[in-house]
């Protein structure tokens, strides 16, 4: 998806290269049959349509464009508009782990800065960018609401405040062991979010 | 004001040495470990599990609560005992602290170095004036019991057996203005809704909580989601509206989680769905998640967003509370705004008014955030100073340097030097110099603060966040950038007071010319940040006695 590269970071551009992972689930287009049936008569249903599908699949496949568009009578132009209109929607998948920094005033008040130069330099990659592993990609977000312990992160669903460098490169190793031992990735367990 | 963290009274200390009495098993100690997500951050969850495990270990009966926060979050993870004289709270308690509590016998409320007393007691909660946040922290958040025995449905039982000019009339005369930030009074916006002639109309809550230095509307769906509910409930019965909706922004996770199954509660429960406790009134709600689009919690693009299209801001009028969501009359307003009308119900409106001052009533959950040794929130009276809220509340910067700019309001909000920090918190005040109350978001910075940067930000954010429907905000923000960069490149003072002025005139046309307030507000922490720090961008410092 295209991005605006933000700030001070000449460096991080528009990403062009698509991760590795490339497989998409092989019963991608079923699902999502599935999804817009379900969908498709609620009021205002594209938004709701677009995060299922990126909650089931990772991603929204740009293929799959046209029968979003057919299914609420809409043109493939506006539902392509509003898929790049929001930071949340991506058109390519992410990494196995998602890691969002927060990039606003609160937590750049207490280092944030330093924190995602560093982050940066770590992973080797950029703004909406996923490390050469397949493993991290790395999002900026525009706060996380933990804006009184901040730096702050979420790794997908899981919020970290007060991260300085060394308790980032703790997280990402964890992250990494996390992969070695075949862990699915951040898709947010029901478990996790009621706890 | 005397929060000072010194005068924290201590239980009784009689750190006992035969800890591991035996467990009463008819009676297990209640330990209360905070759900919020900023205590999740801190690793609660950890905490709370190896609380578990060292009380199964020792045969301690414990039984473990998932609290809200009290939102004193530099204690978090703030672990609180029940004890016969109250709660006893101990925090920041990390996994490896647990062993240690348990041998001071913390489940008796006894000392250790991270208790602080009785939590009502420690200053920074006690000097508050909760009104909506008056449950918060001290519930478990999915407990509808818990909620109805702490004061929960009392606003809305009174307002199922008032006709709805009579609450519209109870919410006008409370005074409340829009929490969201721009101040309308709410009773106005809710009696247009209630005069339009419409057989559908719609009750649209803006958790749209984007404004960096913002967590109150996080805190209200992760730590009290049933106030919430009854405010929206009340909302729709004032006039006439029979479905809800909740835009919460994605980046909150955890807010939608606790809300979805706070909303699937109440349904069961009788209080939403098509027969509310037997009133014959319907009210429906549905949770909608935004996409992470600051322009959303604008409340025109949010509609838009509602509806399924892309963010963009829609000229007004039409008013929302006329042609709103799907072209129906809506009511759309904040969390806050929403959350305060079951105690503006209960408590009736006279009790809301008394508080604040001028035309600023009721209580404001101030969020103390960024540089702060003490960050959380502190629900007060309109009328207090931002000094008090700094140091009194929150200790200074928490890097232990001294405070130089602070923005409240938000992103959008005026970065303030020392000398506004006495002004009255009052939207008239603050508006009377270019300051913005908004939401009641305040980030402190400490002297390492680079003020150039920050109104660099300013532009940039709203390069990022623009919905790019109007042109100054869409070309201006970009524009901003490129201009402050040479500004700060050259050398020349000459040449930099030109580069100044051109900031200055970018401002005008985007403070004017911009549809929403995006565009229109940006100007306020570039044009603060140019008025009240000068030096920093290479300009002249001010006068002694005005920094």
């Amino acid at each position: 998806m295209q991005k605006i590269a933000y700030l001070d970071d000449a460096a991080a551009t528009v990403s062009t290269k698509a991760p590795a992972v490339t497989a998409t689930a092989p019963d991608a287009a079923k699902r999502i049959a599935a999804i817009l049936r379900a969908r498709r008569h609620q009021p205002g249903a594209l938004l709701p349509i677009l995060h299922d599908i990126q909650d089931a699949l990772g991603f929204v496949p740009p293929d799959a464009v046209p029968a979003i568009a057919r299914a609420l009578n809409l043109s493939r132009a506006e539902v392509h508009g509003v898929i790049s209109f929001y930071h949340h929607f991506r058109d390519r998948p992410a990494g196995r782990h998602v890691l969002q920094l927060c990039r606003a005033e609160a937590c750049q008040a207490v280092g944030a800065d330093a924190l995602a130069d560093h982050a940066q330099r770590e992973l080797g990659c950029g703004w909406h960018q996923t490390t050469a592993d397949g493993a991290i990609t790395l999002e900026p977000v525009y706060c996380l609401g933990q804006c009184a312990v901040g730096p702050a992160l979420m790794a997908g669903t899981e919020l970290h405040g007060g991260v300085t460098p060394a308790r980032l490169d703790a997280l990402l190793t964890a992250l990494r062991q996390d992969d070695a031992r075949q862990k699915p990735g951040a898709a947010m367990s029901d478990e996790e979010v009621s706890r | 004001m005397s929060a000072t963290p010194k005068s924290t009274p201590k239980p009784p200390s009689k750190a006992t040495s035969t800890p591991t009495s035996m467990a009463m098993a008819a009676a297990p100690v209640t330990v209360f470990v905070p759900r919020d997500s900023t205590a999740l951050a801190m690793d609660a969850e950890a905490v709370a599990r190896a609380i578990a495990a060292e009380a199964a270990a020792r045969g301690e009966a414990v039984r473990i609560v998932r609290n809200g926060s009290r939102g004193m979050f530099w204690l978090e993870p703030l672990v609180e005992v029940q004890t016969q004289a109250g709660r006893v709270a101990y925090g920041p308690v990390r996994t490896e602290d647990v062993p240690a509590l348990f041998d001071a016998g913390f489940l008796r409320g006894d000392n250790h170095p991270l208790c602080h007393g009785m939590t009502e007691s420690i200053p920074f909660l006690r000097e508050q004036e909760r009104l909506t946040f008056a449950r918060m922290g001290i519930t478990d958040p999915l407990s509808l019991d818990d909620y109805l025995a702490h004061g929960g449905y009392r606003g809305l039982t009174r307002a199922l057996a008032m006709g709805d000019a009579d609450i519209v009339r109870e919410v006008t005369e409370s005074g409340l203005r829009g929490r969201g930030g721009a101040a309308f009074p709410t009773g106005i916006k809710w009696n247009t809704v209630l005069q339009a002639d419409s057989p559908v109309k719609y009750v649209v809550c803006n958790a749209d909580e984007g404004d960096s230095g913002t967590f109150s509307d996080r805190m209200v769906m992760e730590g009290d989601p049933f106030m919430l509910i009854e405010g929206m409930t009340i909302a729709g019965l004032a006039v006439g509206a029979e479905q809800g909706y909740v835009y919460v922004r994605s980046e909150y996770p955890h807010a939608i989680a606790v809300l979805e199954r706070a909303i699937a509660i109440a349904m069961l429960a009788g209080w939403l769905g098509d027969d509310i406790r037997g009133s014959g009134r319907r009210f429906a709600l549905e949770v909608r998640k935004g996409a992470g689009a600051y322009v959303c919690g604008e409340e025109t693009a949010l509609l838009e967003s509602l509806e399924g299209r892309r963010g963009m801001v829609r000229a007004k009028p039409p008013l929302p509370a006329i042609q709103g969501l799907f072209g129906r009359p809506t009511i759309i307003n904040n969390v806050i705004s929403l959350a305060t009308m079951p105690v503006i119900l209960a408590e009736g409106a006279q009790h809301y008014r008394d508080f604040g001052m001028g035309r600023s009533r009721g209580t404001l959950p101030f969020q103390l955030a960024g540089n702060i040794a003490r960050g959380g929130l502190v629900e007060k009276a309109f009328g207090v100073t931002l000094r008090e809220l700094l140091y009194d509340y929150g200790g200074g910067a928490r890097s232990g340097r001294p405070l130089r700019a602070v923005q409240v309001g938000g992103p959008l909000g005026a970065y303030l030097n020392a000398s506004r920090w006495d002004v009255p918190l009052d939207y008239e005040a603050y508006a009377a110099f270019g300051g913005v109350v908004g939401h009641g978001g305040i980030v402190a910075f400490d002297d390492t603060v680079d003020m150039a940067r920050q109104a660099r930000y300013a532009m940039a954010f709203c390069a990022v966040e623009s919905c790019g429907k109007c042109t100054p905000c869409r070309i201006g923000s970009t524009r901003g950038v490129e201009v402050i960069d040479k500004l700060m490149a050259q050398p020349d003072p000459a040449q930099r007071t030109r580069q100044v002025r051109l900031v200055r005139d970018l401002c005008d046309t985007m403070l004017h010319g911009s549809l929403c307030a995006m565009g229109g507000m940006t100007p306020y922490p570039v044009l603060s940040a140019l008025d009240g720090f000068p030096e920093d961008f290479g300009l002249p410092p001010l006068p002694a006695r005005a920094a």
